[in-house]
C-alpha cells in the first residue's frame, strides 16, 4: 500500500471491513422464511495519515465515511483489518488502547447532541482531565478548563453555564475544547461543521487550522462538502458505498481527478463564480448498501463501465499523487480531465 | 425569461410584513418590516442564516404560520389581491391552485398512507374539472415529466418505496399539478446528496421555466441560489439587507454583511490560508440591536449605525440598507434628515 | 442528582443550592404552574394531606389509638351539624368512641406512608432494571423484559395480594405482625416496577445514540459511570411523571388490599380499612363512619392524579 507524504503515518488503516447484522429479528426470518442480511458499512479501506496532516474523507450518503471514523476511534470494532496508531495496534489489549485513549479524541456532527444537557460546561470540558487524572485539585483543574476556552475563542466565566445557552458555532467549540482536554495528538472530525451555519462555519474552520497550527494535531476530517474539504485538507480520500475510490493529494486530486466518481461530485458542486458552468447531468442515486451492485459498485452509473466492471472489483492502482480503484483507468480508457478549477489565486 | 419587477404588475408583492411572537418575556419580532416582489415567472432566493426569519416569511406569504406566531402587520398581494387577510378557506383554495409548495423533508411532506398515485390524484381533482381516470394519467405524465423511472408501475407505490431524491421529485410533482403560478420552496435540496441536489435544482429550474411558473427559494445555501435564482434578497436579523440580481449579489456584493458571507464560503480552487470570518453570531429574537441590526459584528460601523436603522437604497444595479450608501448620511456626516 | 451536585467549579455549596433554587423559580415549568388553577389547587391538597400526616399527633385533636381516650359511651356521636352532633367530635365517632376526624388524619397517615414508601421502592428497582436494559441491550435486556413482560399479564392487584398472602402463610403470625408494613410495601412496589424499567429503557436507548454518550466513551469512561452520570439524569423527566399518578394507585391499591381485609392490620387502620370497617354501619343509619374516610380517600387520589396529569402535560415538549 503506497504511502501518503513524507511524514511517517500517525495512523495507518489496513483492509478496515466492518458489517452490520441487518436480518429481521430472529422470529421473523423463522416464520417468513427471510434470509440473514448483512450490510457491508466499510468494505476494505486502506490509507494512512501522516502526523501533522489533515487527512479527508468525502462521499455521499452511505458510503461508510463516518463508520471509519467510528472504528478508528474504537466506538465499533473492525470485523477485520487493522488500525495502527503510532505502531500500536488498536485491538491489542486493554491496558494498550487505554493509554491510546488520551492521544485521541473526536468532534461530533450535531452541536446539539454532542453536549449532555445536564452538565455545566466546564464539568463537560473537564470531563477528560478527570477521567485520565492528568491533574489533582479543583483549582487545577478550574485553571486548565479556563485555559481551554479561551484557546477556543470563549471565555472562562462561561465554564458556568449550560450548553442550552450557547449557539451552534459556540457549542461546536466547546467540544473541541473537550477534545484538547487530555492534550491529544489526533482529532476525528466528524462534519463537525455541516450543522452550521456558513459565517460559523469559516469560524470554526479558521479555528481548527489554527489549532492545528499551534499544537501540531493530525485530524481525520469526514465530510461531504467538498469546498470544505479543499480548504483544509492535505490529503482526500473519496468513498463510495463502502470502499475508498480513490485517495491522493489534495490539490493534485482536485485538479486531476482519475475516478469517475471524483469527476461526478466535483462537477455537482454548485458554481458560486457564476461562470456559467454547465452541470453534467448525472445519472441515478446511490443505491442501498445491503445489496450494493456486483464488481465495481459504481458500474450503474459510470459512463465508462464496461463487462469486467461487472465482475470485478478492481485494485487499488498508484497514481501520482496517491491511489485510485478502477478499471477504466487501468486500460488507460479514460480521457484526461483538467477540472475547471482555477489555478490558485493565493490571497493574503 | 427575467421580467423587471418594478414596471410589471408582480405576482407576488409583499409590503411591510412583520411577524411577531407573543411569548412569556414579551413580544419578539421575528420579521421586521421586510418588503419585496416576486415577478412572473422569475425566480427570487431568499438567502440568510438560522434565525434570519426567511422560512417564516415563506410560511406567512402562503398563510401557513404555527401560532403563537402570528403577522402583526404589513400586506401579502398575490395576482393583484390581498391574501394575507383572507378567511381560511378561500386561502385554502388559492394554496393548492395557484400557489404550490416544496419542503424540506420530503418524508414529512408526503403522507405515508397513501400511494403516490393517490395523493396526485387527489389533488389534481381538487383543483380541476378532470375525471378519475384523466386525472390519473395526468399524474403518470407528471411522474415522467420530474425523471421518475417506469412512473406507470410506481405511481403506485408508497412513499417509503421511493429514495430521498426520488421522494422530492414526487413533491416536486405534487407542487406542479395544479399549474400553479408560483411556487414556494423552502429548503428543497438541503437534506439531499450533493450530486442529488445538482438533479433537483436542475429538474426545478427546468419545469418552473416550462410551466411558466415563479418561485420563492428559500434557503441558506447560496451555492444552490447563485445557480438558481435570478434575483436574491439576503435576510438577517428578520430584515432584508441587499436585494438585487443574482450575479450582482453574489459577484459584487455591497453591504458588508453580504460582503462577509460570501468570503466566508469556501471555494474549490480558491486557496486561502483563512476564511473570511465575521465575529460573533446572529443576535437572538431577545436581543436584536438598535439602529442597524448588524452593527456589533460589522467593520465599518459607525455612530448613525447603531442608532438608526438604515432603510434600502439603491446601490448600483441592487439596494442595500446600508447608511455607507447613503449619500446625505455621508454628507452630513451624522443625523439622517 | 450526583451531576448537580458536583457541578460549579466555583461558588460555595450554598451559593449553587441557592443558584438552583433560583433557575427552577426562573424556569418555565415553575411559570405554567402558577398558570394553571388545577395544578395550584390539587398541589396545594397534595401538601395540606402530607402536611397533615406529617403533624399528625398535632393536627388531630385527638389520638384515636390511645386506649386510654376513648370511652365507649361516646360511640356512634353524628357529625356536628346534625342534631346530636359533639362539638369535640367534628365528624361523628365510631362504634368504639373514635373520632372519625382524628382517624381519616392517623388513616391517612398509613396510606400515604406504604404508598410513598411502595413507589419509591419500585422507582429504585425500575430505574435500576432499565438503565440496565437499556444501555447493555443484548441478552441482559431479553431477560429482564421477558421477566417484565410475564409479570404485566397479572394485575398489580393480584401480584401484590399473592406477596401478602405468601408472606402470611410462610412467615409465623408474630413475625408478620411486626413486619406487615415492609410486606405491604414489598408488594405494592414489586407491582409497579415494570412501568419505570420500560419508560426508563425507551428514554436510555434514544440516549445512548446521542453523540454526548459516545463522546464519554470516547474518553474512556466506563459504561456504569456513563449510565449513572450521563444518562440517568436525563432520563429522569417521565419518571416523575410516572411517579406522582403512581402514587395515587398505590394509594388506592393499599386502600383495595385493606378493604379486603389483607392490608394493614385493624391496629392501624389505613383509609381503606376505615371504608370497610364503616361499611357494616353503613345501613343502619350511621353514614359517616364509612363515607367521610371514602370522601377523603377519593380527593386525594383525585388531587394527586390531576397534579400527575399537568405534570406530563407541562413536561411533554411537543404540546409546549
Amino acid at each position: 500500500m503506497r504511502k501518503a507524504g513524507g511524514n511517517a503515518a500517525l495512523v495507518a488503516v489496513e483492509d478496515l471491513e466492518k458489517r452490520f447484522d441487518v436480518s429481521p429479528p430472529l422470529l421473523n426470518r423463522l416464520l417468513q422464511g427471510e434470509p440473514r442480511a448483512l450490510l457491508t458499512a466499510v468494505d476494505g479501506v486502506s490509507f494512512n495519515i501522516p502526523r501533522g496532516s489533515t487527512f479527508s474523507l468525502v462521499g455521499e450518503s452511505g458510503c461508510g465515511k463516518s463508520t471509519v471514523a467510528r472504528l478508528v476511534v474504537g466506538l465499533y470494532r473492525p470485523s477485520r483489518g487493522r488500525i495502527l496508531f503510532d505502531g500500536t495496534d488498536m485491538a491489542g489489549g486493554r491496558e494498550a488502547v487505554a493509554a491510546l485513549r488520551k492521544r485521541l479524541q473526536m468532534i461530533f456532527q450535531d452541536p446539539f447532541a454532542s453536549l449532555n444537557p445536564r452538565w455545566r460546561v466546564a464539568d463537560i470540558v473537564a470531563e477528560p482531565i478527570r477521567a485520565h487524572r492528568l491533574l489533582t485539585g479543583r483549582a487545577a483543574i478550574v485553571a486548565r478548563v479556563g485555559e481551554l476556552l479561551e484557546q477556543v475563542g470563549l471565555s472562562p466565566a462561561d465554564g458556568e453555564k449550560f450548553p442550552h445557552e450557547f449557539s451552534g458555532g459556540q457549542r461546536q467549540r466547546i467540544s473541541i475544547a473537550r477534545a484538547l482536554a487530555s492534550n491529544p495528538e489526533f482529532l476525528v472530525c466528524d462534519e463537525p461543521t455541516s450543522a452550521l451555519d456558513v459565517s460559523v462555519q469559516a469560524q470554526i474552520l479558521n479555528l481548527m487550522k489554527r489549532l492545528q497550527r499551534e499544537l501540531g494535531l493530525t485530524y481525520l476530517f469526514i465530510s461531504h462538502d467538498l469546498a470544505v474539504v479543499y480548504h483544509i485538507s492535505d490529503f482526500v480520500g473519496v468513498m463510495y458505498l463502502g470502499r475508498l475510490v480513490e485517495w491522493g493529494e489534495a490539490r493534485a486530486l482536485f485538479r486531476h481527478p482519475q475516478h469517475p466518481y471524483t469527476r461526478m461530485l466535483l462537477d455537482a458542486i454548485p458554481d458560486l463564480k457564476m461562470t456559467g458552468r454547465p452541470r453534467t447531468p448525472v445519472a441515478g442515486e446511490v443505491p442501498s448498501p445491503i445489496a450494493p451492485p456486483p464488481g465495481c459498485h459504481f458500474h450503474p452509473r459510470c459512463p465508462f463501465a464496461a463487462e469486467r466492471c461487472r465482475r470485478e472489483a478492481p485494485k487499488p492502482l498508484a497514481t501520482n499523487a496517491g491511489e485510485v480503484s478502477c478499471h477504466a483507468v487501468e486500460e488507460g480508457r479514460l480521457p484526461p480531465a483538467e477540472r475547471v478549477v482555477a489555478p490558485p489565486v493565493s490571497e493574503s | 425569461m427575467v421580467m423587471d419587477a418594478s414596471t410589471s404588475r408582480s405576482l407576488l408583492s409583499v409590503e411591510h410584513l412583520c411577524i411577531q411572537i407573543p411569548g412569556r418575556r414579551g413580544t419578539l419580532t421575528a420579521v421586521d418590516d421586510v418588503s419585496f416582489t416576486i415577478g412572473e415567472g422569475e425566480v427570487l432566493g431568499v438567502v440568510g442564516e438560522s434565525g434570519a426569519g426567511k422560512s417564516l416569511t415563506g410560511a406567512a406569504v402562503i398563510g401557513l404560520l404555527e401560532p403563537p406566531c402570528r403577522i402583526a402587520g404589513g400586506e401579502v398581494w398575490f395576482d393583484g389581491k390581498r391574501i394575507d387577510n383572507l378567511p381560511y378557506e378561500k386561502l385554502r383554495r388559492i394554496r393548492g391552485r395557484h400557489i404550490g409548495m416544496v419542503f424540506q423533508d420530503p418524508l414529512t411532506s408526503l403522507n405515508p398512507l397513501y400511494t403516490v398515485g393517490r395523493q396526485l390524484t387527489e389533488t389534481i381533482l381538487t383543483h380541476s374539472d378532470m375525471s378519475e381516470k384523466g386525472a390519473r394519467k395526468r399524474a403518470i405524465e407528471l411522474l415522467k415529466e420530474v425523471g421518475i423511472p417506469a412512473a406507470e408501475r410506481r405511481v403506485d407505490q408508497y412513499p417509503h418505496e421511493f429514495s430521498g431524491g426520488m421522494r422530492q421529485r414526487v413533491v416536486i410533482a405534487l407542487a406542479l399539478c395544479a399549474n400553479p403560478r408560483l411556487i414556494i420552496a423552502d429548503e428543497p435540496t438541503t437534506a439531499l446528496d450533493v450530486s442529488i441536489q445538482a438533479q433537483i435544482i436542475t429538474l426545478l429550474k427546468r419545469l418552473c421555466r416550462e410551466h411558466g411558473a415563479a418561485v420563492m427559494l428559500v434557503t441558506h445555501d447560496m451555492g444552490v441560489i447563485a445557480e438558481t435564482a435570478d434575483r436574491v434578497a439576503v435576510m438577517y436579523a428578520g430584515r432584508i439587507v441587499e436585494i438585487g440580481p443574482v450575479e450582482e449579489v453574489v459577484l459584487h456584493a455591497r453591504h458588508p454583511y453580504t460582503v462577509g458571507l460570501m468570503g466566508s464560503i469556501p471555494l474549490v480552487g480558491h486557496d486561502v490560508e483563512r476564511l473570511v470570518q465575521i465575529d460573533g453570531s446572529m443576535p437572538r429574537l431577545t436581543a436584536i440591536p438598535a439602529g442597524c441590526a448588524f452593527n456589533p459584528r460589522c467593520p465599518k460601523a459607525y455612530a448613525l449605525c447603531r442608532e438608526q436603522r438604515p432603510e434600502l437604497e439603491a446601490v448600483g444595479a441592487c439596494e442595500a440598507a446600508c447608511w455607507l450608501f447613503d449619500d446625505e448620511a455621508a454628507a452630513r456626516g451624522r443625523r439622517h434628515g | 442528582m450526583a451531576a448537580g451536585a458536583e457541578s460549579g467549579v466555583t461558588g460555595s455549596l450554598g451559593a449553587r443550592l441557592a443558584d438552583g433554587v433560583y433557575r427552577f423559580f426562573d424556569s418555565d415549568l415553575w411559570h405554567s404552574f402558577t398558570r394553571s388553577p388545577v395544578a395550584v389547587v390539587s398541589a396545594a391538597v397534595t401538601v395540606l394531606f402530607v402536611a397533615c400526616t406529617l403533624f399528625a399527633p398535632l393536627v388531630a385533636p385527638h389520638n384515636p389509638f390511645d386506649l386510654a381516650s376513648i370511652d365507649l359511651l361516646d360511640s356512634f356521636i353524628p357529625p356536628v351539624w346534625q342534631d346530636g352532633g359533639d362539638p369535640r367530635f367534628l365528624l361523628g365517632t365510631d362504634d368504639q368512641g373514635r373520632d372519625i376526624f382524628s382517624t381519616i388524619i392517623y388513616g391517612a397517615r398509613i396510606s400515604l406512608g406504604v404508598s410513598f414508601a411502595a413507589v419509591l421502592l419500585a422507582m429504585a428497582l425500575g430505574i435500576s432494571l432499565g438503565l440496565l436494559s437499556g444501555y447493555l441491550g443484548g441478552t441482559v435486556d431479553a431477560v429482564i423484559m421477558r421477566i417484565a413482560d410475564v409479570q404485566l399479564t397479572f394485575p398489580a392487584i393480584l401480584i401484590a395480594l399473592l406477596i401478602d398472602g405468601l408472606s402470611r402463610s410462610v412467615l409465623p403470625r408474630d413475625l408478620h405482625s411486626d413486619i406487615w408494613f415492609y410486606v405491604l410495601v414489598l408488594a405494592i412496589g414489586l407491582s409497579f416496577w415494570v412501568q419505570y424499567a420500560r419508560t426508563v429503557r425507551g428514554s436510555v436507548m434514544v440516549e445512548r445514540n446521542k453523540e454526548y454518550v459516545q463522546a464519554a466513551r470516547v474518553i474512556g469512561i466506563p459504561p456504569l459511570l456513563i449510565m449513572v452520570r450521563h444518562v440517568l439524569p436525563n432520563v429522569m423527566g417521565p419518571v416523575l411523571v410516572i411517579a406522582t399518578i403512581n402514587l395515587a394507585i398505590a394509594v388506592i391499591t393499599e386502600a383495595t388490599l385493606s378493604f379486603l381485609g389483607v392490608g394493614v392490620p385493624l391496629t392501624s387502620p389505613s383509609l381503606g380499612t376505615l371504608v370497610r370497617v364503616g361499611q357494616d354501619f353503613l345501613f343502619s343509619g350511621e353514614w359517616w363512619i364509612t363515607i367521610f374516610p371514602g370522601v377523603a380517600l377519593a380527593i386525594l387520589v383525585l388531587a394527586v392524579n390531576l397534579l400527575g396529569d399537568w405534570l406530563r402535560d407541562a413536561l411533554n415538549p411537543k404540546l409546549r
